[in-house]
């Protein structure tokens, strides 16, 4: 084991590290930054409603599109990784419309059934 | 796929982990809608179990500034810090690339630092939220009832309460569990075991993780503080 570890840190000692590339990685975070940035005025500026819950879930899902891609590198990988992933994703979609649908007929029920 | 075993069985892990985060946050949408919405102007508003709480209303805490309404200031703060661990946590994995120990072992260093600094604001969250405002709410027996639990909630609905604790507990769990990963990484780092290996993908793995953790945030931040 010791004799091990030394071989490996003469190896170290002789190898060059090649410089870091993070110019991409920065530009990701800036990116990212300015997004939650404009979520956070557009929950000041704006009244609520149905048009800035939409701008919301675009830039929410910009973030993710950022966050998945590159960070998780998954905008790199092959082909069929990509849509191992995506397309069981979109069952989500279906499940959150389908039971706000569902939470509002409750509502309707619940609140003007008597009415 | 060209992807290794491992990054492929993190990546279908982390599949069935957006499943159960997205019941969550599916559930929080329809208690939601079923419950009656506030309709005044948003400067009227007061808390009751009446209609579901606007969420600015609620999280308008910062730590220092007793009493002073800062909404969402806070959460925006603790997304930033989320963002940045996994710009580091990147770093990290740019690092293994390279083969470069010493970058590696300060990255992850960060990651832990900023993940724990996140774990310490989602406390202080907590214990805010569960110590609850000045006012309160009167209780049928006429004794007034602070903050929230399981079963009271002086803010709304009870059901706010229990998903807000569910959602953000589970998430922190995560996170918890992400700064463990990270700290064996560290250690094994420090020892050596990756640059004998020859190569760095374990951290590659955690790093996964860590990045889904993030992502996570950023739908609750959306869909628990904005909308």
């Amino acid at each position: 084991m010791a004799a091990h570890s030394h071989h490996s840190s003469v190896e170290n000692e002789n190898r060059v590290i090649p410089p870091p590339q993070t110019k991409g990685i920065w530009r990701v975070f800036i990116i990212l930054c300015v997004i939650t940035a404009i979520e956070f005025a557009f929950a000041f500026i704006m009244e609520a409603g149905t048009l800035r819950n939409w701008i919301f879930i675009i830039l929410t899902l910009v973030k993710a599109f950022f966050i998945v891609g590159e960070f998780m590198h998954l905008k790199h990988e092959t082909k069929s990784l990509i849509w191992t992933i995506l397309v069981p994703s979109i069952l989500l979609v279906w499940l959150v419309t389908a039971l706000v649908t569902e939470g509002s007929y409750i509502n309707d029920i619940v609140f003007n059934y008597f009415k | 796929m060209k992807a290794s075993y491992g990054k492929l069985m993190m990546w279908f892990f982390l599949l069935s982990d957006a499943f159960t985060f997205g019941a969550f946050l599916t559930a929080y949408g329809l208690m939601r809608h079923r419950h009656q919405a506030y309709t005044g102007s948003p400067d009227d508003f007061t808390f009751s179990t009446a209609h579901w709480p606007i969420p600015e209303k609620v999280f308008n805490a910062f730590p220092g500034f007793h009493g002073v309404d800062l909404p969402l200031a806070f959460v925006a703060l603790m997304t930033m810090i989320l963002i940045l661990s996994s710009v580091t946590m990147v770093l990290a994995v740019e690092a293994g690339h390279r083969m470069d120990q010493k970058d590696v072992q300060k990255w992850l260093l960060w990651t832990i630092l900023f993940g724990s600094m996140f774990v310490g604001c989602q406390a202080w969250e907590w214990s805010h939220f569960i110590t609850g405002s000045e006012h309160g709410m009167k209780l049928p027996d006429g004794t007034t009832f602070f903050g929230a639990n399981l079963a009271f909630n002086e803010y709304g609905p009870v059901l706010f309460a229990d998903l807000f604790f569910f959602i953000t507990g589970f998430h922190g769990t995560h996170v918890v569990s992400g700064i463990v990963l990270l700290i064996i990484m560290f250690i094994s780092t420090v020892n050596g075991v990756f640059q004998r290996r020859g190569h760095y993908e374990m951290v590659e793995k955690v790093g996964l993780y860590w990045h889904f953790v993030d992502l996570v945030w950023v739908f609750v931040f959306t869909f628990f503080y904005l909308v």
